[in-house]
């Protein structure tokens, strides 16, 4: 009891104390959080200048002061992270045009879209593999398969002083096999006689992921080489025989660069911007062809797309053809309920077709061949409210 | 007999013998590796500073972050935004229970077999690696949301939770270790007073111990803040900002960014601008565990009573 | 006796049964949320459990042996990521487990004047607390660069070791450099928690044994580290826990390879690290297995802190 006292006392100081620190804490947590709430300027949207000022408690919500146009739309989207780029970039450019058109791209996987897709929890979905006529039949609200844009995967590799490296269709088969495991393996040496290989092993980097650029490549790879197909086989996730696995293109496309003595698949487009060298590879006519926009373009006129846009591309004919390519489509409802989304999604389309085809080509996806374009844009006249 | 010879210097160990240099030996090795245990703190702080440092500029608070090619600019307001809306639902959810939880465990049920036990529970739960917790999560909110045809299943809720669950031990023992440190007297002083059990608690015994819960909630909440893996496939990742005046709470059904998330998708990024980015938001994750650290230690090494 | 309570207004009045009820449900509502909080686990159980009940009836027990993770064929087997966690996990204890002791020895000595071993033990504390992420993103700035530059010296100079006896990989990614980043991770736990349990000890402990004319280390040694053993022994199972189930990381850097090979200079993977790559794209089948690998983790990692907690708990009744 002596000393109960002077501990009631300091009880009251120091809880004093630290209620006060806690609101110091408080106070630094808050203050450290406000600039985005106060300071949102709608967003990287330059444009609109009322900001719909109301209510400072919804940080970070838009702005949705109409400039113009209509009601506010919001499509949510899912699947595919082969296209995703190229999605997102659309839809934050049609974003900063029609500010009430708000689409929200998920890149989930094609498999994920495609079931996503069917189950109706997303408005569209995507996917680097067309969809089986099984699956569409069990959408009521009826399929339309569009392909937007295509691309090509190229096999990137990391060998200084070696450039233009040619690999034959049973050399590239067997390093992704694990068979060939050296530079300057003979099969490597018989297509590249000048070039210096060195004597260093090579090491595969492929996706950890699930993902339709596996998928694609895998097809290849099945389709030109008996072994492969036996083996691994084709599939947006793979049994690697071999090598490290990095996450997404990004990372595949980041271990590469940062690993001597690499070689990975990514798209096209990754290998351009980070200026990563890519092999040329022998195809189905037997030569050697540079992956690029006009190479691939021509692999996609070697094929004929049917009605219902539903074509596969494991192995293009051609001479001068890039041997993996493949288009990517949007999956999307030929019936929506509200009549304002349907209208969203045929709009965005249709500007995607048109004005969203150049930043496929800064992106690094090839733009579709004009009949095609053609084609695609009367189909989505079909959707309806 | 021999007691004039007695040799004080006999009864000190010499310098060179094996087992005071054994003893040196040891002492050095203790030192060396305090110092190697202190290196990568020192060394994860200062590149974490030098690299994220230099991008933090007022408009990353604000602006979304840069799609692949965008070779400057942009930022994480909405990971910001997203990582204090899942931390809220993660507290509104563990708080309540975790403290009330503690309070059966220090006032009610103390010293009974079933409070060992359920103390036990905690402490193991509070070992469950985070990754389970977000695989529990996605069984229990993401598969549910989505059977029931609310969104696509994965959502700022449903990771909001997941990380509740993470703070809930935390929480509990935090709370527990506070009100210990209330003296019995206290309690004995108010029912003598005729208080209830529940006044006893609410009024006395709660608001005594109320700086050191706040200071370990505190410290709870920083940890959940950077936690990752049960983010990866419950509240995913947006581009945007959650639609929260659109929408209202609805918006919480939908994905949301966060810090922790963002660093781990840009960490393995070809594109320079995103990696800085990945460094500047793990300058921020870094700084909110220092700082609620530190504050915390300050108010708790003055005790309560 | 009525008249007079009548009279006079007693100042205190028996509860209403208002009051009564209310206290009583407080206490019902804190015991259910306590219950609660021991629920979740068990909770978490039935919920993975159920997940995996599809993959467990077609795998059952050769899911653990197999190495085949066939999302083409939908074949699953988790053996190479068991190996992995218990691997990567085994390497960050061989490292923290020393230096952490060595850390709780410096700081249960009187070595430093107390308020200066106060904030050491705080600053080694911060590093359990910076987030996993973060280490994932430093390791690749820092380590990886450095497995690049020392991995082919190891192999050249130890090669003939199996565990060294692969060259490393060329992106520097890989068991070893996981290990070492777990490793940091850890060894806060191992120091603080042995750290207590040294200092716990009674004191008659040491001036017994230094009255017989031990020295300092040998005090330490025959007589305090043996006291506080199963305290130790618990620190570095709690380790060794949070080892097998941290994820983002390991994931950043053990390099994600379906292969099991003898030699920690090789890219692997762990059940963590699996289940962070493929679960967001998984369905199906896959989804299952996921939850059945996920599965293995917990109960592992839960076996692992029960016997921690067991151990620790010891030590504070001594």
């Amino acid at each position: 009891m002596k000393n109960s006292k002077p501990s009631m006392l300091s009880v009251v100081d120091s809880t004093r104390r630290a209620i006060f620190v806690s609101c110091i804490a408080l106070t630094v947590g808050l203050t450290s959080c406000n600039p985005p709430k106060a300071n949102n300027p709608s967003a990287g949207d330059g444009t609109s200048p009322s900001p719909n000022a109301g209510s400072p408690t919804t940080p970070g919500t838009v702005s949705t002061s109409p400039s113009g146009s209509g009601p506010n739309v919001g499509l949510n989207g899912a699947g595919a992270s082969f296209p995703a780029p190229l999605y997102e970039t659309w839809f934050a450019e049609y974003y900063k045009k029609n500010p009430n058109i708000k689409i929200n791209y998920q890149s989930v996987g094609s498999g994920a879209g495609v079931k996503q897709f069917i189950e109706g929890t997303v408005d569209f979905g995507a996917s680097d593999v067309a969809m089986k006529d099984e699956e569409i039949a069990k959408v009521t609200k009826g399929v339309l398969l569009l392909p937007m844009t295509a691309g090509s995967i190229v096999l990137a590799y990391n060998l200084p002083g070696v450039e233009g490296l040619k690999l034959s269709r049973e050399a590239y088969a067997d390093i992704f096999l694990g068979k060939i495991k050296k530079w300057n393996d003979p099969k490597i040496a018989a297509a590249n006689p000048t070039a210096k290989l060195p004597d260093k092993d090579i090491t595969v980097i492929h996706r950890s992921d699930g993902s339709g650029t596996t998928g694609v490549f895998t097809k290849h790879l099945s389709a030109i080489n008996e072994e492969w197909k036996k083996g691994p086989g084709e599939g947006k996730d793979v049994k690697w025989p071999t090598g490290n696995g990095a996450k997404g293109n990004d990372g595949v496309t980041y271990l590469i660069k940062q690993t001597e003595g690499s070689i990975g698949y990514i798209e096209y487009g990754y290998a351009k911007n980070q200026g990563i060298t890519m092999a040329s590879l022998e195809n189905k006519a037997g030569k050697y062809v540079e992956a690029s926009t006009e190479s691939s373009s021509k692999a996609l006129a070697a094929v004929k797309l049917p009605e219902n846009f539903r074509a596969f591309i494991a192995d293009p004919e051609g001479e001068d053809s890039y041997p993996i390519v493949t288009y990517t489509w949007l999956l999307v409802y030929k019936k929506y309920d509200d009549p304002t989304k349907a209208k969203a999604m045929k709009d965005v389309i249709k500007w995607g077709l048109t004005d969203g085809q150049q930043f496929g080509d800064k992106l690094g996806y090839v733009p579709l061949p004009k009949e095609v374009v053609d084609q695609v844009s009367k189909a989505v006249d079909v959707i309806s409210p | 007999m021999n007691n004039d010879e007695f040799n004080a210097d006999l009864l000190k160990r010499s310098p060179g013998s094996p087992r005071t240099l054994f003893g040196i030996l040891m002492t050095g090795l203790t030192f060396l590796s305090a110092g190697i245990a202190l290196l990568p703190l020192v060394a994860v702080i200062g590149f974490v500073i030098a690299k994220g440092g230099s991008r933090i500029k007022l408009g990353v608070f604000t602006e979304l972050p840069p799609t692949a090619y965008q070779v400057d600019g942009g930022g994480f307001g909405n990971a910001i935004q997203g990582t204090i809306i899942l931390v809220v639902i993660a507290a509104l959810i563990s708080i309540p229970i975790g403290v009330l939880a503690a309070v059966y465990l220090t006032e009610f049920g103390k010293g009974t077999k079933l409070a060992d036990w359920i103390r036990f529970f905690t402490n193991v739960l509070s070992g469950v690696p985070s990754i389970i917790v977000g695989v529990f999560a996605y069984g229990v909110i993401v598969l549910n949301l989505k059977n029931l045809g609310i969104g696509n299943g994965y959502s700022t809720f449903a990771g909001g939770f997941a990380l509740s669950i993470l703070m809930l031990p935390i929480i509990v023992r935090a709370t527990e270790e506070s009100l210990k440190l209330v003296p019995p007297e206290v309690r004995q002083a108010a029912v003598g007073l005729g208080a209830t059990n529940f006044q006893t608690v609410s009024w006395v015994v709660l608001p005594a111990a109320l700086p050191a819960i706040i200071t370990g909630t505190t410290l709870a909440i920083a940890r959940a803040a950077g936690e990752t893996a049960p983010l990866l496939f419950t509240a995913l990742f947006s581009q945007y900002y959650l639609p929260l005046s659109e929408k209202g709470p609805n918006a919480l059904y939908e994905p949301t960014a966060s810090l922790a998330v963002l660093v781990y998708n840009f960490a393995t990024r070809p594109f320079e601008n995103q990696k800085e980015l990945a460094w500047a938001a793990s300058l921020i994750l870094v700084l909110m565990v220092l700082l609620t650290s530190i504050i915390s230690r300050i108010a708790t090494s003055r005790k309560v009573y | 006796m009525t008249s007079l309570s009548k009279d006079s207004q007693p100042a205190v009045q028996p509860r209403s049964s208002l009051d009564k009820n209310l206290d009583r449900g407080f206490i019902w509502l804190t015991l259910l949320f306590a219950l609660a909080v021991a629920g979740v686990l068990i909770w978490m159980t039935v919920v993975v459990g159920i997940g995996a009940i599809p993959a467990m009836l077609k795998y059952g027990v050769g899911f653990i042996f197999s190495s085949n993770w066939d999302a083409v064929n939908d074949e699953y087997g988790a053996l190479p990521q068991l190996y992995g966690t218990l691997v990567s996990s085994i390497i960050a204890l061989i490292f923290a487990v020393p230096i952490g002791l060595g850390v709780a020895l410096f700081l249960s000595e009187d070595y430093l004047p107390t308020r200066i071993q106060v904030v050491i033990v705080f600053l080694v504390e911060l590093l359990a607390a910076i987030p996993s992420v973060v280490y994932g993103l430093w390791g690749i700035a820092v380590l990886v660069p450095i497995m690049k530059a020392i991995g082919g010296q190891i192999y050249n100079l130890f090669g003939w070791i199996p565990i060294f006896g692969t060259p490393p990989s060329a992106t520097g990614l890989g068991m070893l450099p996981a290990g070492l980043v777990l490793a940091v991770m850890v060894l806060p736990t191992i120091a603080a928690i042995s750290r207590d349990a040294l200092i716990s000890l009674p004191p008659d402990l040491r001036q017994a044994a230094v009255g017989l004319g031990a020295t300092r280390w040998e005090a330490i040694i025959k007589i305090l580290v043996p006291a506080a053993f199963s305290g130790i022994v618990g620190a570095i199972m709690l380790a060794l826990g949070r080892a097998l189930g941290e994820t983002m990381a390991v994931t950043l850097l053990i390099g994600n390879s379906n292969n099991i090979s003898a030699s920690i200079l090789a890219p692997g993977s762990t059940i963590s690290s699996l289940l962070a790559l493929k679960f967001a794209e998984a369905d199906g089948l896959q989804v299952s297995a996921l939850m059945y690998s996920a599965l293995l983790l917990f109960a592992i990692t839960l076996l692992v802190n029960v016997l921690a907690e067991m151990l620790v708990r010891r030590v504070q009744r001594i």
